[in-house]
């Protein structure tokens, strides 16, 4: 049993500014099903800047919708400069604090504000799309590096828990407990330490044949990637290879997910690029 | 505010008679069963009573049962007396959807202690494949854990024929029957199962108290060593008043089998298909043709199980869910992920589980108070029917 605050209890019972803006000037969408939690804000921007109306949408426990229904109160009759500034703590400390699991539900609502912002100013989709230069940390919620960055500056997070807490990373399988430790020290000053780059120069598939190549692509997506990909109720066919372009399909829990790009770029074809040849690129088909 | 209690799966009222029975032994009773003098000795005579209370329930001998302290030491107990009494032998074959007990010890013997651990699937109700049972058997299988009914779902597993199968194999079989026990009959008398553990707090009697069985002949290993308790099969002080609970806790359920089997399964269909009429994008997890008659595990979609079990809370309903955000982990439950049960529905399941005390009185309430509790919460979901395509569906196209 959670020990929530009144106000947490309040703002779950009697949600204010639950609904939909139709014209809103601003959409911001975070989450999704398969996460547990997902929050859609709207909000409505008069000329001189200032957040007029807010509503919300959320699946997700009492925890997410209070901190929604808490962020809505906060912004409505703030200038766009004032919302910008707001931190996951404000929502937080908005509703008395909130159990420390349940930190990432303050941490959502906050970037659903600044997904909305950037919307509004066209910046945007409402949907946040994460630059994929970001290192893709915990592949089963998929956080990127930079949330858990800026998670751990704006928090003062000091342990693996913390981040789990604050921003659901690590909380699946447990993999990358590794690299968020790294993320800690990292932000925390100290120098991580980084693993060498390989310097061979030649690449596995080096003067293989075509179907050499092929079948060891084959053999690389059963073994390595296939078993990952399975451990969380997904799959992957291999549909076609054009040299070095290879098209996959993803199925099962994959098909659809919203991290299943991440999957692509970070999984797929990193592991080829690795295993047989630096210059190859994956599609999905 | 009157609770209706629907969580009976994770623990029971103790029935007021079995109350009574152990009353005496705490303040008048309270004499050690392993001393001389008749005071403890008393004590002793009425342990053996509970034992063979115990041994009738489940159709076996009484020098069969040995008491614990609850359902996991049992499971423990049993998984560990059978891998030691055969060092040579280092696979063990269990399912993916057994209770932590289990599931989280094989796992850790996998990791510490270097066993392979076969974890069988289940197809989408929850039942298990017979032809990967068979197939999953190694000369060197020392072990068969299965759970008799699952605690999520209330599936019924088929453990007596895959008892004999592992007979055949000359491997050991256990069964945590900890939700089987007292809510459906069991005959142990004419079974290959070598070892089965329950927990008294499932039935009416209080936490704190279990039992394992163990076949005579079977070779055991005790886990606690340093006391002659138990035969010297589990040495510390009997939980004496605790014993002679799940004593009389067992003859209760012997007698009330029947109103399980009758009353308490009619009270659950009427619950189960008075919200399924009630509430559309509902559909209830597990295998309807063989489950415990108090279970059932309903998905609400595109809402969330902890919001809906705090809004039922603030009704004096008490039930559970399979959702990530009740347990404090991230990930929905095991059992339902392994069913291959879609994330929007697992994220919105409850566990409605009921006992001989619930009244039909109570399950109108639910059938009347459930179905707004859901509506409501969907309005303020981004994700209810029509509004918004979902994702992530593990089986079947996304709608």
């Amino acid at each position: 049993m959670w020990e929530y605050t009144d106000k947490v209890k309040d703002h779950f019972l009697n949600p204010r500014n639950v609904g939909q803006i139709e014209d809103a000037d601003g959409v911001g969408e975070v989450g999704s099903l398969a996460c547990g939690d997902a929050l859609t804000l709207y909000i409505k921007v008069d000329d001189k800047g200032i957040i007029t109306d807010a509503k919300f949408q959320t699946f997700g426990c009492a925890s997410a919708i209070a901190s929604s229904s808490a962020l809505t109160e906060l912004i409505i009759g703030k200038t766009l400069e004032e919302a910008e500034k707001l931190t996951n703590k404000d929502i937080a400390q908005f509703l008395g604090g909130l159990p420390r699991e349940k930190m990432h539900c303050s941490v959502m609502g906050q970037e659903a504000l600044e997904q909305a912002i950037k919307n509004m100013r066209g910046e945007a989709d409402t949907k946040a799309e994460h630059s994929h230069e970001g290192e893709l940390i915990c592949e089963c919620f998929g956080v990127f590096d930079e949330e858990i960055l800026h998670a751990i500056k704006e928090n003062g997070l000091q342990t693996v828990e913390d981040i789990t807490n604050f921003t659901k990373a690590g909380g699946g399988c447990g993999k990358c407990h590794e690299d968020l430790e790294r993320l800690l020290a990292e932000a925390h000053g100290e120098t991580a330490a980084c693993a060498t780059p390989s310097q061979a120069s030649s690449h596995p598939a080096e003067g293989m044949t075509n179907i050499q190549r092929m079948h060891l692509i084959e053999s690389i997506i059963d073994e390595d990637i296939r078993p990952a990909l399975k451990a969380d109720g997904g799959d992957i066919r291999l549909m076609d290879i054009d040299k070095t372009s290879v098209s996959v399909q993803f199925s099962g829990m994959c098909s659809g997910c919203p991290s299943s790009q991440a999957t692509l770029n970070n999984l797929v074809q990193a592991k080829l690029r690795e295993k047989v040849d630096p210059a190859i690129t994956v599609v999905e088909a | 505010m009157k609770t209706i209690y629907l969580d009976n799966n994770a623990t029971t009222q103790v029935d007021p008679a079995v109350f009574e029975a152990m009353r005496p032994y705490f303040t008048e009773l309270y004499g050690n069963p392993s001393s001389i003098h008749r005071f403890g000795g008393q004590v002793g005579v009425k342990i053996n009573e509970a034992r063979a209370s115990v041994a009738k329930l489940l159709g076996c001998r009484p020098d069969e049962i040995i008491f614990t302290s609850c359902g996991s030491e049992s499971d423990n107990t049993a998984i560990r007396s059978a891998l030691n009494a055969q060092p040579d032998k280092r696979h063990i074959i269990t399912t993916a959807v057994e209770h932590p007990a289990v599931l989280s010890f094989c796992k850790f013997l996998a990791k510490t202690d270097g066993y392979e651990v076969t974890f069988l699937s289940t197809d989408e109700r929850g039942r298990l494949d017979m032809d990967e049972y068979r197939a999953a058997f190694r000369p060197d299988t020392a072990l068969v854990s299965v759970m008799w009914a699952n605690n999520e779902t209330g599936n019924i597993h088929p453990v007596e024929a895959m008892a004999e199968i592992a007979r055949d194999h000359g491997a050991v079989f256990h069964t945590d029957a900890v939700q089987a026990v007292g809510k459906v009959p069991i005959d142990l008398g004419n079974s290959a199962v070598d070892m089965l553990s329950l927990s008294g707090h499932k039935l009416h009697a209080p936490k704190g108290v279990g039992a394992l069985f163990v076949r005579k002949g079977l070779r055991f290993r005790p886990l606690l060593v340093g006391g002659h308790q138990e035969h010297n099969r589990r040495a510390g002080t009997e939980n004496t008043t605790g014993i002679i609970a799940l004593g009389k806790a067992c003859e209760l359920a012997a007698e009330s089998m029947q109103t399980e089997v009758t009353d308490v399964s009619r009270l659950r269909d009427k619950l189960e298909s008075g919200l399924l009429a009630a509430v559309p994008d509902a559909l209830v997890n597990g295998d309807p043709d063989s489950r415990l008659p108090n279970t059932t595990n309903i998905s609400f979609g595109y809402v969330e199980g902890e919001a809906i079990l705090l809004m039922m809370d603030q009704l004096g309903i008490a039930a559970s869910s399979g959702s990530a955000c009740t347990s404090g982990s991230l990930e929905p439950s095991h059992v339902l992920k392994a069913m291959g049960v879609p994330f929007t529905f697992a994220h919105g399941s409850i566990r409605f589980s009921l006992s001989r005390f619930n009244t039909e009185k109570e399950i109108d309430f639910v059938i009347e108070n459930l179905p707004p509790i859901i509506k409501n919460l969907r309005k303020m979901s981004p994700f209810s029917p029509g509004k918004k395509k979902t994702a992530c569906f593990r089986t079947g196209s996304p709608q």
